[in-house]
């Protein structure tokens, strides 16, 4: 008897739940007719987060408003190797938001994305740039001013990995460029890089995770990450708890963007993909940028935030490695690289 | 040692097991001691702040983190995942157990093996599985893409992982009871007259029926909690291949505190649910 009761209450609702089911696949079919609706997927880095998550109500009430078609974003972040690993393996991603040219290389060396992705967009196709700087606990109780500190006494340096984490890749290559422009040879960069590591007890996937190591877990004294990464903390999470420690010099970091091509020609979505990548260049979405702690490309609203960036020397990837990000990557990063040797040490 | 030279004197053996149920009191309170302490350090204390935390910022917080969109859609993925593999893996395991333990064949024990190789594999080692099956450079790959199929970063993937993961449970349930039961009652039957099928359902499950409860279960527990194979073949899109262990880490790693534990407390009660059915399904087999 029970049982029969049972049974009937959830055939009712399975009935009930498949018709209004019906009814919302008809309404989005009669949806179409009058306006289209859009779904495009952005893969990206670990710490963007928040920034992505404020650019896309932005740009879905931007284009709703121009065209009349709805658009929802969809966001995936992780190590941004890890995630450049993913777009390779199938994860169908419209555009992605890496933080530099090397995971955007990987997946254009597999025809994914155009050869000259670099001039697609303006500024070298990166709407904005960061740099490395130190997050610190409150008060700075190790005296960590620059980057000759790190490597002082029994100091705890936390960064991600440089394999799987372009956020640690700019740390190690800020490092490596302020012992090589300061000695003036590769080998005492070496030297510094070797000890640097010395001091590193645990390497995570991705840069929020090493975050999480510092200001969870309570692990270590220093934090190496983005400067936007350590505003984020200082300002909004910790204000009581750590300091952001700006060094004498450090690198600049592009965060260029890419459309994958097979994707949108796939689904349809070329234009509302170029369209949320330019959208990162207006006014609206410089200022989104700036009010995250990167550092726009438009001079004017640059000048406005000012105060919200560290002052300091910055050094680009050419100016310490000739080649750039593929000789980098090459005797670096690669499996047996410099990276490989001294972290095994 | 002295049982093979000369029989044991039975007055001795009542004795020495009184001794051994009359351990001195402050042996006996330090086992219960230990045991309890090591069960509320590592088992009530951290189930105890999961709850403390997801309520931290009050039960409209709580209620706030648990109604966003996404959280739901974790939660849905969770379920439909659950729902697919279960029973899956319920006939799978049932129909694996009936032809080990029925039949002598070629290879017996290497399917033997092969249905604990998940036990033995690393579970990020069973998603790689897939990725590189599956996977837009994998064997598959190339057809996939040609038939728009998608497998790995959608759905279908999380669910292939889920099942491989969760495939030896039901039949290490039932292995070994049906090993033990014989088939005598089975023979029986089928000398008889019953059929087959008759056997199977009149014979075979009303015996195994508690063993098989528990295998589904603790498949069950195991299909909602997986967090390693389903990481590696999700792809991580909020709101659509998140499933809730997943979605615990997107939100700790936004730091999103409650968030995080909100959902991880749905976990942890989707967990005690299936614990208290175990205890009530042996309670029950133990009073048979």
């Amino acid at each position: 008897m029970k049982k029969i009761i049972l049974k009937n209450l959830f055939n009712r609702r399975l009935i009930h739940r498949s018709l209004y089911l019906l009814g919302l696949l008809t309404l989005s079919f009669t949806g179409t007719i009058s306006a289209k609706e859009y779904s495009i997927l952005n893969v990206s880095y670990d710490v963007s987060r928040e920034l992505y998550k404020d650019i896309n109500v932005a740009f879905s009430d931007y284009w709703l408003k121009k065209t009349g078609d709805k658009v929802t974003i969809q966001q995936s972040h992780d190590g941004s190797s890890k995630q450049a690993a993913a777009v390779i393996a199938g994860l169908e991603a419209d555009v992605v938001t890496m933080n530099q040219e090397t995971d955007i290389d990987k997946i254009a060396t597999k025809g994914l994305i155009s050869k000259n992705w670099l001039t697609r967009f303006p500024d070298n196709s990166a709407p904005y740039t960061s740099t490395t700087v130190f997050l610190v606990r409150k008060g700075n109780p190790k005296n960590i001013k620059d980057w000759d500190d790190l490597i002082k006494a029994d100091n705890a340096v936390i960064l991600s990995n440089p394999k799987t984490s372009g956020n640690a890749r700019y740390s190690y290559l800020a490092a490596w460029g302020y012992a090589l422009r300061k000695s003036g040879s590769e080998e005492k960069a070496r030297e510094f890089i070797t000890q640097l590591f010395k001091h590193v007890p645990v390497l995570n996937t991705g840069g929020r995770a090493a975050t999480n190591t510092f200001i969870q877990n309570n692990t270590g004294d220093v934090l190496l990450t983005f400067e936007n990464e350590a505003f984020l903390i200082a300002k909004d999470l910790g204000a009581d708890k750590f300091d952001v420690i700006v060094p004498s010099t450090s690198i600049e970091a592009d965060h260029p963007v890419a459309i994958i091509n097979p994707v949108v020609d796939k689904k349809g979505t070329q234009k509302v993909a170029e369209a949320y990548l330019g959208f990162l260049w207006t006014d609206t979405g410089q200022e989104i940028i700036a009010k995250h702690h990167y550092r726009p490309r438009n001079p004017e609203i640059l000048a406005r935030h000012a105060d919200q960036f560290a002052h300091l020397e910055l050094f680009s990837i050419n100016d310490i490695i000739p080649g750039g990000w593929p000789a980098a990557q090459r005797t670096h990063f690669a499996d047996g690289g410099i990276f490989d040797q001294i972290y095994s040490q | 040692m002295n049982a093979v030279t000369q029989p044991i004197n039975p007055a001795k053996l009542v004795a020495r097991q009184q001794l051994a149920l009359q351990d001195p009191d402050w042996v006996r309170w330090t086992l219960i001691a230990i045991a309890i302490g090591f069960i509320s350090l590592f088992i009530c204390l951290p189930l105890g702040l999961v709850i403390f935390q997801a309520f931290s910022k009050g039960v409209a917080a709580y209620w706030s983190a648990l109604s966003q969109d996404d959280t739901i859609a974790a939660i849905n993925l969770t379920l439909l995942t659950a729902l697919v593999t279960v029973p899956l893996n319920t006939v799978f395991g049932v129909t694996a157990a009936w032809a080990i333990t029925r039949f002598d064949f070629k290879g017996k024990s290497l399917l033997t093996t092969l249905i604990d190789l998940p036990f033995s594999v690393s579970p990020v080692i069973s998603g790689f599985i897939f990725v590189l099956l599956f996977g837009a450079e994998g064997w598959f790959g190339e057809w996939l893409i040609v038939h728009d199929i998608k497998i790995i970063f959608a759905v279908p993937g999380i669910i292939l992982a889920t099942l491989f993961i969760t495939f030896p449970f039901v039949a290490r349930q039932l292995i070994p009871l049906m090993q033990e039961m014989g088939n005598q009652e089975e023979e029986a039957a089928l000398s008889l007259g019953a059929s087959g099928w008759q056997t199977f359902w009149a014979v075979t499950i009303p015996n195994i029926k508690w063993a098989l409860l528990y295998g589904v279960l603790l498949c069950n527990a195991r299909a909602m909690g997986e967090f390693g194979a389903v990481s590696v073949v999700s792809g991580h899109i909020r709101g659509l291949t998140n499933t809730l262990p997943l979605h615990v880490e997107v939100n700790y790693n936004d730091y999103d505190v409650v968030g995080a534990f909100a959902s991880a407390s749905i976990l942890a009660g989707l967990a005690i649910v299936t614990l208290i059915l175990k205890t009530a399904l042996e309670w029950k087999q133990g009073n048979r």
